[in-house]
């Protein structure tokens, strides 16, 4: 399958700083989902922001085989941690946002948020103010804006981390059916290990001080996975053990 | 209290006012010349406005208001905003700010009057002067009080180039810290039209230096008056504005 990114041993540090992840190597391919998994300060958010060409990284490249050939798509697009919607624009204008340096006429780009808002499930919420919605509903907000730009690849910050439990597991299922519509490949970070085993077919995790990748390994149960499942639990159990692990080996928290 | 309740303790409160105000002259406990009986006021409204003085005083007055509002306000905003953008621009205009900032708009007029004569353009500098800095700490605040994660979010969404930032992000961010600015510079203004106008620009102030020399005080009320309630009006006028503008605050 095709390669969506090419991360070649990307070192990652603050300012000047020294490292605080080192070595990171992952080739995405189309229609995957990858959660990268790890406790804070290891650079998961930042990893994201590098890959977005947001942060230059200290050492290594990103590398994106085919950038597309027109202007009404981006290669990547980031869901933030907390839904940051701009409070002052009305819900689809806030979908729309990242359409608007595109070579789109008006029209285009209101049939793609209205797109973008239906696939979340909040198409009757267009003319709302974000105030107006429940946390659950600018995280699906937040997650329409990034893709209503049909990026290649969806680069999620903690997206869920703020959200109850039910609404959580709500949406954690209706990303995997985002990720069977839209066909785009997923870069999730999370430091919830349910969350990753749920959602991935390819968990990385990473761990020690500077962080480097110390697992990385496929899951192959099918969807819809069953989170009492015995396999799910030795999943989850596994992954728990190999990051208690770290926490000990490296001296990390 | 409900609101029907305060409505009429806030109109008994006016009408007591008027009352004990309406007694002074009535009851010789002082000259009507000191204090004219408000009950004298719409007469002399009346003979302010057929005479046309009052229809030329305002017109004049809100001319000058409506100018010096408009260059002070966008001149203080402007510079605001650029200031909480730019730490250069900050550190390079911050003991100018600091030195011009205290001296009050009526000390100009030495100056309003030497460089630009007894004429409309000195009362719209005055009037530059009277709002300029109340709007750029309003804007200066406001704008450095933008979420910077904002402008994140614009760089990740194709919007990261310095134009889209301050339209898209920077401007509306900061517009209810703004708006707030120039609603204080709309009472400032007035002050500074009046204070303005005293030195013989032709306006309210003017007729009302005019009329306090022949001792006509009840028409310097009627002027005083009058700024009231244009003061009222312009402040409604902005707030039904405003509240349009910041629909999408809570």
């Amino acid at each position: 399958m095709a390669t969506v990114v090419d991360i070649r041993n990307l070192t990652i540090a603050y300012g000047n700083g020294p490292p605080v992840l080192s070595g990171f190597s992952a080739t995405l391919p189309e229609h995957s989902f990858t959660c990268v998994v790890g406790s804070s300060g290891v650079g998961k958010s930042t990893l994201l922001r590098v890959i977005a060409e947001l942060v230059p990284p200290a050492g290594g490249e990103v590398v994106v085989p085919d950038r597309g050939h027109d202007d009404t798509s981006r290669p990547f697009a980031l869901v933030f941690q907390e839904p940051r919607l701009l409070p002052w624009r009305r819900v689809i204008d806030n979908v729309a946002f990242g359409l608007e340096g595109m070579a789109l006429s008006h029209q285009q780009r209101l049939s793609r948020a209205t797109d973008a808002l239906a696939l979340v499930g909040l198409a009757e919420h267009a003319g709302r103010w974000p105030h107006q919605l429940s946390g659950g509903q600018r995280q699906r907000v937040n997650l329409a804006r990034a893709l209503a730009v049909r990026p290649r690849l969806l680069l999620l910050d903690e997206p869920f981390s703020a959200l109850d439990a039910i609404t959580r597991h709500a949406l954690q299922g209706e990303l995997l059916r985002l990720a069977r519509e839209t066909g785009t490949s997923f870069l999730f970070v999370t430091h919830d290990l349910d969350e990753a085993v749920f959602l991935a077919d390819r968990v990385i995790v990473l761990g020690g001080r500077p962080a480097r990748v110390t697992r990385d390994f496929a899951v192959t149960m099918p969807h819809p996975r069953q989170r009492d499942d015995s396999g799910f639990v030795d999943h989850v159990r596994d992954l728990r053990v190999a990051l208690s692990e770290l926490l000990v080996d490296g001296g990390g928290i | 209290m409900n609101g029907g309740k305060q409505g009429a303790l806030a109109a008994a409160g006016l009408a007591a006012f008027l009352l004990i105000w309406e007694a002074v002259p009535r009851f010789g406990l002082a000259s009507p010349f000191f204090v004219p009986p408000p009950s004298d006021l719409p007469l002399t409204f009346w003979r302010e406005l057929s005479g046309g003085y009052w229809g030329a005083a305002v017109g004049d007055s809100l001319g000058h208001y409506l100018m010096g509002l408009a260059i002070g306000t966008s001149l203080g905003v402007a510079l605001g905003v650029a200031t909480a953008l730019s730490r250069r621009l900050e550190c390079l205009l911050s003991w100018v700010v600091r030195l011009l900032r205290p001296v009050p708009g009526l000390a100009w007029v030495p100056f309003a009057i030497i460089w630009f004569g007894i004429s409309e353009r000195a009362a719209t500098f005055i009037i530059v002067i009277g709002v300029l800095w109340i709007n750029y700490y309003a804007a200066f605040a406001a704008a450095r009080a933008v979420d910077r994660d904002f402008l994140e979010l614009a760089d990740a969404f194709g919007q990261g180039g310095h134009w889209s930032k301050l339209v898209k992000i920077i401007l509306p961010g900061a517009s209810g810290g703004i708006l707030a600015g120039v609603r204080t510079g709309l009472g400032q203004a007035w002050m500074a039209v009046v204070a303005a106008e005293m030195f013989g620009i032709h306006g309210v102030g003017q007729r009302m230096m005019q009329a306090s020399s022949l001792l006509a005080t009840d028409v310097v009320l009627v002027y005083m008056v009058t700024i009231a309630a244009l003061f009222g009006l312009t402040d409604a006028l902005f707030v039904l504005i405003r509240d349009r503008v910041l629909a999408w605050q809570r």
